[in-house]
């Protein structure tokens, strides 16, 4: 029933991204090779996904069950854990030097650790709530 | 289409394998496109217990994606460097979500510190390996981010420990508050020099002493962190938290700004928005500020509260409190953090079931910070598996209170104080509570006589409805049982 609402707001999201991609393209082709020359715009379209997500987050998180805020706070833990992508280039990318690497094989694991105990931990206590059977309910 | 590879080892690769490889770019970006729809769906399927697990499932599809989709990017190419982690986090992780209910305070503030470490590693690598190979890379937006990210990550990592150690009630960590004269005025003038230092980094963030100063601000956040926890009580430790998750996740977008990208940005906004939500329903709770629960110092107040006329209480053998709420139509239980520590979860659904055979209706009164994290006392009485059609909210709960025949009040303490409505000196006024005294009959189960965490008098026990049960919350619950089973009902 709130559906609509979210897959809209996925809709604004995209579109936010699609519009500062096309006003950062009239550089990119202006700027040729030098990849530096595109930094100014970017960051918009970063915070411009900045914000909508965080009124999306906001929207969505409002409307969790108060019965569940500790299993989502374990679920946000692991959502939280996508500095993985970070730690994966960090840590396997080609041209860093070995003490690079190391320092994100640590992130890698710390956040490895969170996305398993953190998926695993909020199912284990998902699956303990259970409404009344039927008839005994009141 | 190279708008999104912008950083320089992604732009390296792009210049090394000529055109094929932005398709590739693509359909990475779309996959992490995909994936932060996911998350967004992960979170809003928890807004129901029926649909809750799927959210579970949408998120590990999400990250499923996110990290299968980087690895496939073509500059990353150092596979046991990936594997090497993974397969050591195989165990640690499934340990630590396979702790006790009653553990899930401590591991969730040790998650967030590892969210912060994590932050704060990636940080400091891009930052200082940009600073000796690619100083170009060091745009003011850029060391913006990494600061912000540095200064949230590692400050996320000590203080997450702290909070940790003092909910594992570890011995070297004083539960109380730990307060000095000057604290707040040593706290900001730190956070100044951070600042300042952050601000001296943007502007020259090569010159030769950039490194040194950028370690100056990781020793900063470091030493935040725990100097911002140690002064705050185990009360306010569901507000504590709850900010920390937010900082694990804003951690995550400055990330995503360094690194230019929007799935880190998405997970992470999504992250603390969640922290942001719970802090202020937890606040509001509470009737107090952000600021006033990291500055106020909880125990400071209550020295003089505590120094009032000694009143006398109103024992009670657990044989009559088990007669009477036999004969009660309806029962409401208050659960606090004594049932917790005692963990009585399993001798009250033991008492559910009894009192639901006599006809009793019980329903279970939980205050938003009741407990120490968000939602602690709905999953301690799930896994008792007890109904959680039978868990109410405190503005549910309140308008049945006046027809409650009995009050069973079990480790709670402030969330039932009626001086909350009027006594303006108490340092709970105005905090919204749970209407116990308005019960027909209230028992209250006390560990001892002496006041509650924040060491204030609760007039609620003194009341001529009000009848004590001391003991563990575990033990007293377990005699009520014990006296309401049907051979000792014979007699």
């Amino acid at each position: 029933m709130l559906l609509p609402v979210t897959s809209h707001a996925i809709g604004v999201l995209a579109m936010g991204a699609q519009a500062a991609e096309k006003a950062a393209g009239g550089a990119v082709q202006s700027a040729g090779d030098n990849a530096h020359a595109v930094q100014p715009l970017d960051f918009v379209s970063m915070l411009f996904a900045f914000m909508l997500a965080t009124f999306i987050g906001i929207g969505v998180i409002r409307r969790v069950s108060r019965l569940l805020h500790t299993p989502l706070m374990s679920l946000t833990n692991a959502i939280s854990a996508i500095a993985v992508v970070g730690s994966i280039m960090i840590a396997g990318g080609e041209h860093y030097p070995t003490w690079v690497r190391v320092m994100g094989a640590c992130a890698l694991f710390a956040s490895m650790t969170n996305i398993i105990s953190g998926f695993m931990i909020t199912d284990r206590m998902l699956k303990m709530f259970h409404a009344a059977p039927e008839g005994q309910a009141k | 289409m190279t708008t999104f590879s912008s950083t320089s080892d992604a732009f390296n690769a792009t210049l090394a394998a000529g055109w094929s490889l932005p398709n590739m770019k693509d359909i990475i970006e779309l996959a992490y496109m995909v994936a932060a729809g996911l998350f967004i769906f992960s979170l809003h399927w928890m807004s129901d217990p029926k649909t809750a697990r799927r959210g579970v499932f949408a998120g590990v599809a999400a990250m499923a994606m996110a990290i299968l989709f980087t690895w496939a990017k073509p500059d990353v190419t150092r596979h046991l460097w990936i594997i090497l982690p993974i397969a050591l986090s195989v165990w640690p992780g499934i340990w630590l979500a396979n702790v006790p209910l009653t553990a899930v305070p401590q591991r969730t503030a040790l998650s967030h510190a590892f969210g912060g470490l994590a932050a704060g590693l990636v940080g400091t690598a891009k930052f200082l390996y940009w600073y000796h190979n690619d100083p170009g890379m060091l745009t003011a937006f850029r060391v913006g981010a990494i600061v912000l990210e540095v200064l949230l990550g590692y400050l996320t990592l000590t203080g997450s420990v702290i909070a940790a150690a003092k909910l594992q009630e570890v011995k070297w960590i004083p539960q109380r508050p730990w307060v000095y004269p000057g604290q707040n005025i040593v706290n900001l003038i730190a956070f100044g020099v951070a600042v300042v230092a952050g601000a001296v980094l943007i502007v020259q963030p090569t010159a030769a002493y950039a490194p040194y100063l950028f370690f100056g601000i990781i020793f900063l956040a470091l030493n935040f962190g725990w100097m911002l926890v140690m002064p705050i009580g185990g009360a306010d430790m569901p507000t504590v938290i709850a900010i920390l998750n937010a900082y694990a996740g804003l951690a995550a977008v400055a990330m995503g700004f360094v690194l230019d990208n929007k799935l880190l940005i998405v997970a992470g906004a999504l992250d603390g928005s969640s922290g942001l939500i719970l802090s202020i329903i937890m606040c509001k709770a509470m009737n107090r500020s952000f600021s006033n629960v990291l500055f106020g110092a909880f125990g400071q107040v209550q020295a003089k509260a505590a120094a009032g006329e000694q009143k006398s209480y109103k024992p009670e053998s657990p044989e009559d409190a088990a007669a009477m709420m036999s004969q009660a139509s309806l029962v409401v239980v208050v659960p606090g953090y004594g049932m917790a520590v005692a963990q009585a979860q399993h001798k009250v659904r033991e008492l559910y079931d009894q009192l639901k055979k006599k006809g009793v209706d019980v329903k279970f009164a939980i205050h938003p910070v009741a407990g120490r994290m968000p939602g602690h006392m709905n999953v301690l009485l799930a896994e008792a598996e007890i109904p959680y059609t039978d868990l109410l909210e405190m503005d549910d709960i309140n308008q049945d209170m006046p027809v409650c025949d009995v009050c069973l009040v079990l480790g709670a303490n402030d969330v039932v104080n009626p001086a909350a409505r009027y006594d303006k000196a108490s340092p709970i006024f105005g905090m919204p509570i749970i209407d116990a005294d308005k019960a027909r009959m209230v028992y209250a189960v006390k560990r001892s006589k002496n006041p509650g965490f924040a060491g204030i008098d609760n007039e609620l026990y003194f009341l001529d409805k009000t009848r004590m049960l001391f003991g563990d919350a575990k033990a007293v619950v377990g005699e009520l049982v014990k006296n309401m089973a049907p051979s000792a009902s014979m007699h």
